[in-house]
């Protein structure tokens, strides 16, 4: 059974439709990755997933649980983060508290304690900056901390949204080499969304390309990166 | 000088009640971008039901300390169950819609619940009996400062640094805080913000309530309409000091209970509502986003 499925998904944004009807799997312990241009509805996905824009039709299926109708907070408990588009740090708390707010669900003050030290292991620019609020950071330390937000809730899945965009290219390097690790040392589930398909194809096991709304192909990740057409489309050779 | 000192605390005071009144616009504004316009209204029926209550609880031979406190919390239960409700029945269906729909509402309820005291109550002023203590030590000052004053001034002071403990402390002031950054994104932590609204309200209705029997106490009457220019007054004090800033709705509220005190004072009491106004429109040309308001700047 996968960790993660999406039936036949079909998401509006009031008359518009954005999801025409995606079906993904991710099966526990892997990296997989959904790719395609601006638009292509890649974003909607994940926060179908999330329940913030719920879906219309079809259904989502976590450990083979229905939860389509289950309210956001609940999904969270259910052990998925995201680490949303363009970071989303709450600008007006320091940096601790985001972390903090990452571990909202959490009652273990000692498991809180020891993950908080464990991100600031990973990232110990956070720790220099853990008193100066999130609005201050820059764009890289702003996408460090976002991760780790979502790492503070102990997540079994974690959903990331273009951890690459604006950065530059040794910082991308860093946070690529970061996601890798989570997933072999924490044993964590992720479905990265990307427009770097090929940095993101190349840690993934799997890769779904998504074109308008629809998945347009699925394959594992070293087929799609020899495909002709993805390499036209998405890899620019 | 003496002049001036009195003036000065006397729009203290004022500025204490504006508070408590423009801290529940400024919190639910922060977190659903609402202006609540039926929160004057919740500060009204506050005042009343510590009228009730506390003339139920006064003819039945209470101690005064006792009608006090029992009228208070009673009053400040009804008016949180009322702004509990108005926001799950009025606010809650219209949420995603477009803001003007949220904004409408709110209006209705104002009228709602201005024309339902009216019809269950009175249209005429009633007497407000004060059950609060008089301090003798205070006489030698009573020309400056008169206990209810006092107790208006204490009363605010501590509210305040509960509510200031509760934002900064406690969870669900952090999940306030959250939810008023980015909404979505406090969802995506596992906030329930349906709870941590209807918390936003609670609070603020309480606040509003305690404001309310205050200003009764002071003013010694009550009538339907009182929530109406209050409600006005507290809101023009919210804007003032940056909506959706809590230290700005308290900053704004003393600003203008000085405005409107020494403005009585040194030029004439005609004009004690103008104040308000004209001060609004001066600060807004100068700084259109409030005294502590921050601008919104979006970092692509």
């Amino acid at each position: 059974m996968a960790l993660l499925e999406l039936k036949d998904v079909h998401t509006f944004y009031g008359n518009i439709q954005a999801l025409k009807g995606i079906s993904i799997s991710v099966d526990e312990g892997e990296i997989v990755t959904l790719i395609g241009a601006n638009g292509a509805g890649k974003t909607t996905t994940l926060m179908s997933i999330c329940a913030i824009t719920p879906l219309r039709s079809g259904q989502i299926l976590l450990n083979g649980k229905e939860i389509s109708r289950v309210s956001p907070n609940k999904i969270v408990k259910m052990g998925v983060s995201q680490v949303p588009e363009g970071r989303r740090i709450f600008p007006q708390l320091s940096v601790s508290e985001n972390l903090d707010m990452g571990a909202f669900l959490r009652t273990d003050k000692e498991g809180i304690k020891r993950n908080m030290e464990e991100v600031f292991a990973i990232f110990p620019r956070l720790a220099e900056r853990r008193n100066q609020l999130g609005g201050t950071l820059s764009g890289g330390e702003q996408q460090m901390l976002a991760i780790s937000r979502a790492l503070m809730a102990n997540p079994h899945l974690l959903l990331l949204d273009e951890p690459s965009l604006g950065l530059a290219p040794l910082v991308v390097q860093n946070i690529f080499e970061v996601i890798q690790k989570i997933n072999k040392e924490r044993k964590t589930t992720i479905l990265l969304v990307e427009q770097n398909a090929n940095m993101a194809l190349k840690i993934a096991n799997k890769g779904y390309v998504m074109q308008n709304g629809i998945i347009k192909s699925a394959d594992t990740a070293a087929h799609l990166l020899e495909n002709e057409e993805v390499r036209k489309a998405y890899l620019g050779l | 000088m003496e002049y001036f000192l009195k003036l000065f605390l006397s729009g203290t005071a004022k500025g204490s009640i504006y508070a408590l009144i423009a801290l529940g616009y400024t919190m639910v504004y922060g977190i659903i971008q609402l202006i609540n316009f039926a929160h004057g209204e919740i500060y009204m029926i506050g005042g009343f039901t510590a009228l009730i209550f506390g003339g139920f609880f006064f003819s039945k031979g209470m101690p005064v300390g006792f009608v006090l406190l029992f009228s208070v919390l009673l009053s400040i239960i009804y008016a949180a169950a009322f702004g509990y409700t108005i926001e799950k029945i009025a606010y809650r269906p219209l949420r995603g819609k477009p803001r003007l729909s949220a904004l409408i509402s709110a209006i209705g309820v104002s009228m709602v619940l201005q024309n339902f005291v009216l019809l269950a109550q009175t249209e005429k002023f009633l007497p407000f009996p004060s059950y609060l203590p008089e301090f003798k030590w205070l006489q030698p000052y009573k020309e400056y400062i008169n206990s209810t004053q006092l107790i208006i001034l204490g009363v605010t002071a501590v509210i305040m640094v509960l509510l200031t403990f509760l934002i900064k402390f406690t969870r669900m002031g952090k999940a306030m805080r959250a939810t008023a950054q980015d909404m979505h994104m406090a969802q995506l932590v596992g906030v329930d913000i349906n709870q941590v609204i209807s918390m936003t309200f609670i609070i603020g209705s309480a606040l509003a309530a305690i404001g309310g029997v205050l200003i009764c106490s002071y003013m010694g009457q009550i009538n339907y309409y009182i929530g109406f220019i209050a409600g006005i007054k507290a809101f023009v004090a919210a804007v003032l000091g940056g909506i959706g800033s809590i230290p700005g709705a308290v900053l704004g509220s003393f600003v203008l209970g000085w405005t409107e005190s020494l403005g009585t004072g040194y030029i004439s009491s005609d004009y004690e509502d103008a104040f308000a106004f004209i001060i609004l429109i001066v600060i807004l040309l100068i700084k259109p986003e409030g005294i502590l308001g921050r601008t919104r700047r979006q970092k692509v």
